[in-house]
Protein backbone atom coordinates (compact mmCIF):
# COMPACT_ATOMS: atom_id res chain seq x y z
CA UNK A 1 0.00 0.00 0.00
CA UNK A 2 2.55 2.29 0.77
CA UNK A 3 4.46 1.06 -1.93
CA UNK A 4 1.16 2.24 -4.19
CA UNK A 5 0.79 5.08 -2.44
CA UNK A 6 4.53 6.51 -3.34
CA UNK A 7 4.33 5.49 -6.58
CA UNK A 8 0.89 7.36 -6.96
CA UNK A 9 2.77 10.79 -5.71
CA UNK A 10 5.40 10.43 -8.18
CA UNK A 11 3.20 10.10 -11.12
CA UNK A 12 1.23 13.24 -9.45
CA UNK A 13 4.16 14.98 -9.09
CA UNK A 14 5.22 14.19 -12.87
CA UNK A 15 2.02 15.44 -13.52
CA UNK A 16 2.29 18.87 -12.03
CA UNK A 17 5.74 19.18 -13.49
CA UNK A 18 4.73 18.33 -16.38
CA UNK A 19 1.61 20.79 -16.39
CA UNK A 20 3.59 23.30 -14.83
CA UNK A 21 6.22 23.61 -17.91
CA UNK A 22 3.02 23.30 -20.41
CA UNK A 23 2.02 26.24 -18.45
CA UNK A 24 4.90 28.34 -18.84
CA UNK A 25 4.77 31.49 -20.62
CA UNK A 26 6.47 30.95 -23.70
CA UNK A 27 7.62 34.61 -25.29
CA UNK A 28 9.02 35.79 -28.21
CA UNK A 29 13.27 35.80 -28.32
CA UNK A 30 14.67 39.28 -28.49
CA UNK A 31 16.17 37.72 -32.14
CA UNK A 32 12.46 38.50 -33.46
CA UNK A 33 12.82 41.73 -33.70
CA UNK A 34 16.34 41.85 -35.02
CA UNK A 35 16.91 44.82 -37.85
CA UNK A 36 13.66 46.39 -36.97
CA UNK A 37 13.42 49.98 -35.74
CA UNK A 38 9.93 51.70 -34.52
CA UNK A 39 8.44 53.63 -37.06
CA UNK A 40 5.77 56.07 -35.01
CA UNK A 41 3.89 57.59 -38.11
CA UNK A 42 3.10 53.40 -39.20
CA UNK A 43 2.58 52.92 -35.71
CA UNK A 44 -0.53 54.92 -35.58
CA UNK A 45 -2.15 52.98 -38.50
CA UNK A 46 -1.12 49.84 -36.39
CA UNK A 47 -2.91 51.61 -33.49
CA UNK A 48 -6.12 52.19 -34.91
CA UNK A 49 -6.03 49.00 -36.96
CA UNK A 50 -5.69 46.91 -33.74
CA UNK A 51 -8.08 49.41 -32.26
CA UNK A 52 -6.11 50.21 -28.90
CA UNK A 53 -7.77 53.15 -27.78
CA UNK A 54 -11.61 51.77 -28.13
CA UNK A 55 -10.43 49.53 -25.06
CA UNK A 56 -7.79 51.47 -23.14
CA UNK A 57 -9.12 54.94 -23.10
CA UNK A 58 -10.54 56.39 -20.17
CA UNK A 59 -14.69 55.64 -19.97
CA UNK A 60 -16.02 58.94 -20.62
CA UNK A 61 -13.03 59.81 -23.78
CA UNK A 62 -14.22 61.34 -26.81
CA UNK A 63 -12.89 61.96 -29.97
CA UNK A 64 -9.84 64.56 -28.11
CA UNK A 65 -8.57 62.21 -25.29
CA UNK A 66 -9.18 59.35 -27.19
CA UNK A 67 -5.35 58.97 -27.09
CA UNK A 68 -5.44 59.14 -23.51
CA UNK A 69 -4.59 55.42 -22.70
CA UNK A 70 -5.52 55.68 -19.03
CA UNK A 71 -7.80 52.54 -18.83
CA UNK A 72 -10.50 52.12 -16.66
CA UNK A 73 -13.09 50.45 -19.12
CA UNK A 74 -14.92 47.77 -17.11
CA UNK A 75 -15.71 44.93 -19.04
CA UNK A 76 -17.99 42.44 -17.79
CA UNK A 77 -17.70 38.74 -18.75
CA UNK A 78 -19.35 34.93 -17.40
CA UNK A 79 -15.81 34.76 -16.25
CA UNK A 80 -15.74 38.34 -14.03
CA UNK A 81 -14.92 41.76 -15.06
CA UNK A 82 -12.03 42.91 -16.29
CA UNK A 83 -10.67 46.24 -16.31
CA UNK A 84 -8.73 47.95 -18.96
CA UNK A 85 -5.24 48.87 -17.75
CA UNK A 86 -2.99 52.13 -18.18
CA UNK A 87 -1.14 51.90 -21.48
CA UNK A 88 0.25 55.65 -21.66
CA UNK A 89 3.94 56.42 -21.91
CA UNK A 90 3.55 57.37 -18.30
CA UNK A 91 6.50 55.59 -16.64
CA UNK A 92 4.97 54.39 -13.57
CA UNK A 93 1.40 53.57 -14.32
CA UNK A 94 1.70 53.01 -17.38
CA UNK A 95 3.92 51.48 -19.80
CA UNK A 96 6.47 53.98 -20.52
CA UNK A 97 9.57 52.49 -19.40
CA UNK A 98 8.93 48.67 -21.21
CA UNK A 99 11.22 47.59 -24.28
CA UNK A 100 10.13 47.24 -27.73
CA UNK A 101 10.21 43.13 -26.60
CA UNK A 102 8.10 43.70 -23.86
CA UNK A 103 5.66 45.44 -25.66
CA UNK A 104 6.04 42.77 -28.05
CA UNK A 105 5.68 39.90 -25.99
CA UNK A 106 2.42 41.30 -24.29
CA UNK A 107 0.69 42.30 -27.27
CA UNK A 108 1.55 39.14 -29.23
CA UNK A 109 2.24 36.42 -26.59
CA UNK A 110 0.13 37.70 -23.92
CA UNK A 111 3.02 37.77 -21.36
CA UNK A 112 3.84 40.33 -19.01
CA UNK A 113 7.64 41.69 -18.46
CA UNK A 114 7.23 40.04 -15.60
CA UNK A 115 6.69 36.58 -17.36
CA UNK A 116 3.17 36.21 -16.33
CA UNK A 117 0.21 35.65 -18.35
CA UNK A 118 -2.51 38.35 -19.25
CA UNK A 119 -5.71 37.25 -19.83
CA UNK A 120 -7.34 36.63 -23.30
CA UNK A 121 -9.84 39.09 -22.88
CA UNK A 122 -6.57 41.15 -24.65
CA UNK A 123 -6.96 40.00 -28.23
CA UNK A 124 -3.75 38.85 -28.05
CA UNK A 125 -5.19 35.61 -29.30
CA UNK A 126 -5.80 37.51 -32.87
CA UNK A 127 -2.50 39.43 -32.16
CA UNK A 128 -0.49 36.56 -32.60
CA UNK A 129 -1.23 36.72 -36.43
CA UNK A 130 -0.05 40.41 -36.31
CA UNK A 131 3.61 41.40 -38.09
CA UNK A 132 6.27 41.87 -35.15
CA UNK A 133 7.36 45.25 -37.60
CA UNK A 134 3.67 46.12 -36.98
CA UNK A 135 4.44 45.89 -33.65
CA UNK A 136 7.79 47.52 -33.31
CA UNK A 137 5.97 50.50 -34.88
CA UNK A 138 3.28 50.51 -32.56
CA UNK A 139 5.72 50.92 -29.79
CA UNK A 140 7.10 53.69 -31.16
CA UNK A 141 3.93 55.67 -31.47
CA UNK A 142 2.67 54.43 -28.07
CA UNK A 143 5.67 56.78 -26.60
CA UNK A 144 4.42 59.44 -28.36
CA UNK A 145 1.10 59.61 -26.55
CA UNK A 146 0.36 61.80 -23.06
CA UNK A 147 1.48 59.99 -19.88
CA UNK A 148 -1.72 59.84 -18.01
CA UNK A 149 -0.84 59.19 -13.85
CA UNK A 150 -4.34 56.74 -13.08
CA UNK A 151 -2.99 53.57 -11.59
CA UNK A 152 -4.56 50.56 -13.19
CA UNK A 153 -7.03 48.35 -11.42
CA UNK A 154 -7.06 44.70 -10.39
CA UNK A 155 -9.20 42.93 -12.48
CA UNK A 156 -12.31 41.41 -10.23
CA UNK A 157 -12.16 37.67 -10.93
CA UNK A 158 -13.05 34.83 -8.63
CA UNK A 159 -12.14 31.22 -8.48
CA UNK A 160 -10.53 29.37 -10.40
CA UNK A 161 -9.82 32.04 -13.41
CA UNK A 162 -8.14 34.15 -10.92
CA UNK A 163 -4.77 31.35 -10.98
CA UNK A 164 -2.95 33.07 -13.85
CA UNK A 165 -0.79 29.84 -14.48
CA UNK A 166 -3.85 28.11 -15.10
CA UNK A 167 -4.32 30.97 -18.83
CA UNK A 168 -0.64 28.37 -19.94
CA UNK A 169 -4.05 25.59 -20.29
CA UNK A 170 -6.07 27.99 -21.88
CA UNK A 171 -3.24 29.13 -24.59
CA UNK A 172 -2.20 25.27 -25.02
CA UNK A 173 -5.65 24.54 -26.13
CA UNK A 174 -6.73 28.54 -28.19
CA UNK A 175 -3.39 30.12 -29.03
CA UNK A 176 -1.96 29.51 -32.47
CA UNK A 177 -0.48 31.73 -35.12
CA UNK A 178 -2.04 29.67 -38.29
CA UNK A 179 -4.36 31.64 -40.49
CA UNK A 180 -7.99 30.25 -40.00
CA UNK A 181 -9.19 30.99 -43.49
CA UNK A 182 -6.61 28.39 -45.12
CA UNK A 183 -7.84 28.32 -48.94
CA UNK A 184 -6.10 30.06 -51.68
CA UNK A 185 -6.65 33.90 -51.85
CA UNK A 186 -5.61 36.79 -53.51
CA UNK A 187 -3.41 39.73 -52.71
CA UNK A 188 -5.94 41.64 -51.73
CA UNK A 189 -8.24 38.90 -49.48
CA UNK A 190 -4.74 38.24 -47.99
CA UNK A 191 -4.69 41.81 -46.98
CA UNK A 192 -8.17 41.46 -45.37
CA UNK A 193 -7.08 37.85 -43.71
CA UNK A 194 -4.02 39.54 -42.17
CA UNK A 195 -6.28 42.65 -40.93
CA UNK A 196 -9.38 40.41 -39.76
CA UNK A 197 -7.67 37.77 -38.51
CA UNK A 198 -4.53 39.65 -36.89
CA UNK A 199 -4.60 43.22 -35.97
CA UNK A 200 -8.18 44.13 -36.10
CA UNK A 201 -9.39 41.06 -34.17
CA UNK A 202 -12.87 41.12 -36.03
CA UNK A 203 -13.48 37.38 -34.76
CA UNK A 204 -13.42 37.97 -30.78
CA UNK A 205 -16.84 39.39 -30.97
CA UNK A 206 -18.36 38.12 -34.24
CA UNK A 207 -17.17 34.16 -33.40
CA UNK A 208 -18.99 32.17 -31.11
CA UNK A 209 -17.22 31.20 -28.42
CA UNK A 210 -16.94 27.33 -26.49
CA UNK A 211 -17.48 26.96 -22.78
CA UNK A 212 -13.82 27.54 -21.90
CA UNK A 213 -13.92 30.95 -23.56
CA UNK A 214 -12.00 29.89 -27.00
CA UNK A 215 -13.07 30.55 -30.40
CA UNK A 216 -15.04 27.99 -32.18
CA UNK A 217 -13.41 28.42 -35.73
CA UNK A 218 -15.71 25.98 -36.94
CA UNK A 219 -18.47 29.06 -37.38
CA UNK A 220 -15.58 31.90 -37.95
CA UNK A 221 -17.56 35.01 -38.38
CA UNK A 222 -20.73 33.70 -37.62
CA UNK A 223 -21.84 35.61 -35.19
CA UNK A 224 -21.97 35.42 -31.31
CA UNK A 225 -23.49 36.22 -28.03
CA UNK A 226 -22.40 40.05 -27.05
CA UNK A 227 -19.66 39.48 -25.04
CA UNK A 228 -20.15 42.75 -23.09
CA UNK A 229 -24.22 42.81 -22.33
CA UNK A 230 -27.07 42.22 -23.98
CA UNK A 231 -28.29 41.38 -27.71
CA UNK A 232 -26.48 39.19 -30.10
CA UNK A 233 -23.13 40.61 -32.75
CA UNK A 234 -23.79 39.83 -36.25
CA UNK A 235 -22.85 36.96 -38.48
CA UNK A 236 -20.52 38.87 -41.31
CA UNK A 237 -20.09 35.85 -43.28
CA UNK A 238 -21.67 35.89 -46.89
CA UNK A 239 -24.40 32.85 -45.38
CA UNK A 240 -26.06 35.82 -43.74
CA UNK A 241 -24.44 39.41 -45.04
CA UNK A 242 -25.40 39.86 -48.46
CA UNK A 243 -23.84 43.21 -48.91
CA UNK A 244 -21.45 44.06 -51.57
CA UNK A 245 -17.84 44.48 -50.90
CA UNK A 246 -18.48 47.94 -51.58
CA UNK A 247 -21.47 48.36 -49.06
CA UNK A 248 -18.87 46.62 -46.62
CA UNK A 249 -16.10 49.19 -47.37
CA UNK A 250 -18.55 52.29 -47.29
CA UNK A 251 -20.22 50.69 -43.93
CA UNK A 252 -16.36 50.33 -42.51
CA UNK A 253 -15.66 54.01 -43.74
CA UNK A 254 -18.71 56.13 -43.32
CA UNK A 255 -20.90 53.62 -40.46
CA UNK A 256 -23.78 53.61 -42.74
CA UNK A 257 -25.72 50.15 -43.78
CA UNK A 258 -26.65 50.28 -47.63
CA UNK A 259 -30.02 50.52 -46.09
CA UNK A 260 -28.39 53.97 -44.21
CA UNK A 261 -29.07 52.52 -40.52
CA UNK A 262 -26.00 53.56 -38.65
CA UNK A 263 -23.20 50.97 -36.61
CA UNK A 264 -24.07 51.04 -33.30
CA UNK A 265 -22.42 49.50 -29.94
CA UNK A 266 -18.41 48.79 -29.96
CA UNK A 267 -18.90 49.05 -33.49
CA UNK A 268 -18.84 52.52 -33.61
CA UNK A 269 -15.41 52.69 -32.19
CA UNK A 270 -14.17 50.23 -34.75
CA UNK A 271 -15.27 52.26 -37.54
CA UNK A 272 -13.83 55.62 -36.04
CA UNK A 273 -10.54 53.28 -36.42
CA UNK A 274 -11.50 51.81 -39.89
CA UNK A 275 -11.90 55.13 -41.34
CA UNK A 276 -8.19 56.05 -40.18
CA UNK A 277 -6.93 53.44 -42.65
CA UNK A 278 -6.33 53.65 -46.04
CA UNK A 279 -9.24 52.62 -48.48
CA UNK A 280 -7.43 49.49 -49.62
CA UNK A 281 -7.16 47.98 -45.97
CA UNK A 282 -11.17 48.83 -45.94
CA UNK A 283 -11.31 47.46 -49.85
CA UNK A 284 -9.12 43.99 -48.75
CA UNK A 285 -11.10 43.32 -45.56
CA UNK A 286 -14.18 43.57 -47.52
CA UNK A 287 -12.88 41.27 -50.03
CA UNK A 288 -11.61 38.93 -47.13
CA UNK A 289 -15.06 38.38 -45.99
CA UNK A 290 -16.71 37.81 -49.37
CA UNK A 291 -14.37 35.17 -49.33
CA UNK A 292 -14.88 33.57 -45.67
CA UNK A 293 -16.70 30.42 -45.68
CA UNK A 294 -20.49 31.38 -45.35
CA UNK A 295 -21.88 30.09 -42.13
CA UNK A 296 -25.87 29.70 -42.22
CA UNK A 297 -27.50 29.57 -38.92
CA UNK B 1 -37.62 60.80 -59.64
CA UNK B 2 -37.90 64.33 -58.22
CA UNK B 3 -41.82 63.64 -57.87
CA UNK B 4 -41.06 60.39 -55.91
CA UNK B 5 -38.91 62.36 -53.67
CA UNK B 6 -41.69 65.19 -53.57
CA UNK B 7 -44.13 62.43 -52.24
CA UNK B 8 -42.51 60.86 -49.85
CA UNK B 9 -41.15 64.22 -48.50
CA UNK B 10 -44.82 65.25 -47.89
CA UNK B 11 -46.01 61.96 -46.44
CA UNK B 12 -42.95 61.86 -44.18
CA UNK B 13 -44.16 65.42 -43.23
CA UNK B 14 -47.57 64.40 -42.67
CA UNK B 15 -46.74 61.19 -40.76
CA UNK B 16 -44.55 63.66 -38.68
CA UNK B 17 -47.40 66.30 -38.15
CA UNK B 18 -50.17 63.45 -36.92
CA UNK B 19 -47.10 62.29 -35.16
CA UNK B 20 -46.71 65.43 -33.17
CA UNK B 21 -50.53 65.62 -32.40
CA UNK B 22 -50.62 62.11 -31.57
CA UNK B 23 -47.96 62.66 -28.98
CA UNK B 24 -50.11 65.83 -27.39
CA UNK B 25 -52.91 64.44 -27.49
CA UNK B 26 -51.99 60.87 -25.67
CA UNK B 27 -49.11 61.91 -23.54
CA UNK B 28 -48.85 58.76 -21.87
CA UNK B 29 -48.35 55.99 -24.71
CA UNK B 30 -48.55 52.70 -24.07
CA UNK B 31 -45.09 50.87 -24.08
CA UNK B 32 -46.08 48.86 -27.26
CA UNK B 33 -47.28 51.70 -29.10
CA UNK B 34 -44.17 53.89 -27.98
CA UNK B 35 -42.23 50.83 -29.55
CA UNK B 36 -44.03 50.70 -32.20
CA UNK B 37 -43.99 54.47 -33.15
CA UNK B 38 -40.31 54.98 -32.62
CA UNK B 39 -39.76 52.22 -35.15
CA UNK B 40 -41.91 53.93 -37.94
CA UNK B 41 -40.10 57.43 -37.20
CA UNK B 42 -36.30 55.08 -37.53
CA UNK B 43 -37.64 53.89 -40.72
CA UNK B 44 -39.02 57.31 -41.91
CA UNK B 45 -35.38 58.87 -41.14
CA UNK B 46 -33.69 55.81 -42.66
CA UNK B 47 -35.56 56.83 -45.90
CA UNK B 48 -34.52 60.23 -45.69
CA UNK B 49 -30.96 59.71 -45.08
CA UNK B 50 -31.16 57.12 -47.67
CA UNK B 51 -31.84 60.01 -50.37
CA UNK B 52 -29.13 62.16 -49.13
CA UNK B 53 -26.72 59.32 -48.76
CA UNK B 54 -27.34 57.70 -52.20
CA UNK B 55 -26.21 61.28 -53.69
CA UNK B 56 -23.55 61.74 -51.37
CA UNK B 57 -22.27 58.29 -52.28
CA UNK B 58 -22.66 59.10 -55.65
CA UNK B 59 -24.94 56.16 -56.08
CA UNK B 60 -27.74 58.32 -57.35
CA UNK B 61 -27.76 61.57 -59.15
CA UNK B 62 -27.55 64.97 -57.12
CA UNK B 63 -30.84 66.80 -57.44
CA UNK B 64 -30.83 70.27 -54.98
CA UNK B 65 -35.06 69.70 -54.49
CA UNK B 66 -35.08 66.20 -53.42
CA UNK B 67 -32.07 66.64 -51.25
CA UNK B 68 -33.56 69.80 -49.51
CA UNK B 69 -36.76 67.24 -49.77
CA UNK B 70 -34.83 64.72 -47.91
CA UNK B 71 -33.30 66.95 -45.39
CA UNK B 72 -36.77 69.01 -44.36
CA UNK B 73 -38.09 66.18 -43.68
CA UNK B 74 -34.97 65.35 -41.49
CA UNK B 75 -35.65 67.96 -39.71
CA UNK B 76 -39.20 67.93 -39.19
CA UNK B 77 -38.54 64.29 -38.06
CA UNK B 78 -36.15 65.26 -35.50
CA UNK B 79 -38.99 68.07 -33.86
CA UNK B 80 -40.93 65.17 -32.64
CA UNK B 81 -38.44 62.95 -31.32
CA UNK B 82 -40.12 63.85 -28.45
CA UNK B 83 -40.09 61.85 -25.03
CA UNK B 84 -43.52 61.30 -25.05
CA UNK B 85 -42.25 58.14 -26.89
CA UNK B 86 -39.75 56.83 -24.61
CA UNK B 87 -42.39 56.20 -21.61
CA UNK B 88 -40.65 53.97 -18.28
CA UNK B 89 -41.23 50.03 -19.73
CA UNK B 90 -40.57 50.52 -23.39
CA UNK B 91 -36.91 49.34 -22.85
CA UNK B 92 -35.00 46.13 -24.56
CA UNK B 93 -35.34 43.93 -21.23
CA UNK B 94 -39.44 44.77 -20.67
CA UNK B 95 -40.24 44.52 -24.45
CA UNK B 96 -38.78 41.74 -27.04
CA UNK B 97 -38.96 43.87 -30.05
CA UNK B 98 -37.67 46.83 -28.28
CA UNK B 99 -33.84 47.42 -28.96
CA UNK B 100 -33.68 50.84 -26.74
CA UNK B 101 -31.10 50.00 -23.77
CA UNK B 102 -32.64 50.71 -20.48
CA UNK B 103 -29.21 52.77 -19.95
CA UNK B 104 -31.36 55.38 -21.74
CA UNK B 105 -33.70 55.85 -18.73
CA UNK B 106 -31.00 55.93 -16.20
CA UNK B 107 -29.01 58.68 -18.49
CA UNK B 108 -32.53 60.28 -19.43
CA UNK B 109 -30.20 63.84 -19.95
CA UNK B 110 -27.65 62.84 -22.23
CA UNK B 111 -30.28 61.06 -24.16
CA UNK B 112 -31.86 64.16 -24.96
CA UNK B 113 -28.94 66.16 -25.90
CA UNK B 114 -28.02 63.33 -28.39
CA UNK B 115 -31.53 63.48 -29.28
CA UNK B 116 -31.06 67.20 -29.60
CA UNK B 117 -27.31 67.05 -31.13
CA UNK B 118 -29.20 65.01 -33.86
CA UNK B 119 -31.81 68.01 -34.59
CA UNK B 120 -28.78 70.50 -34.70
CA UNK B 121 -27.42 68.57 -37.43
CA UNK B 122 -30.45 67.64 -39.41
CA UNK B 123 -30.60 71.57 -39.20
CA UNK B 124 -26.97 71.86 -40.80
CA UNK B 125 -27.90 69.63 -43.51
CA UNK B 126 -31.37 71.36 -44.15
CA UNK B 127 -29.01 74.82 -44.94
CA UNK B 128 -26.58 72.47 -46.92
CA UNK B 129 -29.26 70.11 -49.20
CA UNK B 130 -29.64 72.92 -51.85
CA UNK B 131 -26.20 73.98 -52.25
CA UNK B 132 -24.89 71.46 -54.54
CA UNK B 133 -23.23 67.93 -53.85
CA UNK B 134 -20.16 69.02 -51.84
CA UNK B 135 -22.59 70.20 -49.54
CA UNK B 136 -24.49 67.16 -48.97
CA UNK B 137 -21.56 65.37 -48.52
CA UNK B 138 -19.55 67.23 -46.11
CA UNK B 139 -23.14 67.86 -44.12
CA UNK B 140 -23.26 64.11 -44.41
CA UNK B 141 -20.41 63.04 -41.60
CA UNK B 142 -21.95 64.93 -38.95
CA UNK B 143 -25.48 63.79 -39.70
CA UNK B 144 -24.46 60.44 -39.67
CA UNK B 145 -21.84 60.71 -36.21
CA UNK B 146 -24.76 62.58 -34.48
CA UNK B 147 -27.43 58.98 -35.27
CA UNK B 148 -24.06 56.79 -34.52
CA UNK B 149 -23.28 58.26 -30.86
CA UNK B 150 -27.01 57.55 -29.63
CA UNK B 151 -26.72 53.96 -31.44
CA UNK B 152 -23.41 53.78 -29.50
CA UNK B 153 -24.59 53.69 -26.00
CA UNK B 154 -28.27 53.24 -26.08
CA UNK B 155 -29.49 50.91 -28.62
CA UNK B 156 -28.96 46.83 -27.86
CA UNK B 157 -27.17 45.12 -30.93
CA UNK B 158 -29.49 42.89 -32.65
Amino acid sequence: MGKLLTSLGALALVGLGTAWVLTEPDPLPASSLDGLIGDPERGALVFAAGGCASCHAAPEADDQTASHLGGGRRFETQFGTFIAPNISSDPVHGIGNWSDLEIVNAVMRGVSPEGAHYYPAFPYSSYIRADVADIVDLAAYLRTLPAVATPSLDHEVGFPFNIRRSLGGWKLLFLNEDWIVETELDAQEIRGRELVEGLAHCGECHTPRNILGGSKTSAWLGGAANPSGDGTIPNITSGKLDWSAEDIAIYLESGFTPSFDTAGGEMVHVVRNMAKLPQSDRDAIAAYLKAVPPVTQ
Amino acid sequence: MTKFFKTLAISTALLAASGAVFAESHAAMSPEDAVAARQTHMKLLGQNMGVLGGMAQGKMDYDAAAAQAAADALVENAMIADMAKFPEGSDSDSIATSRALPAIWTNFDDFTAKAEAFAVAATGMQSAAGQGLEAVQGAMGALGGSCGSCHETYRKPK
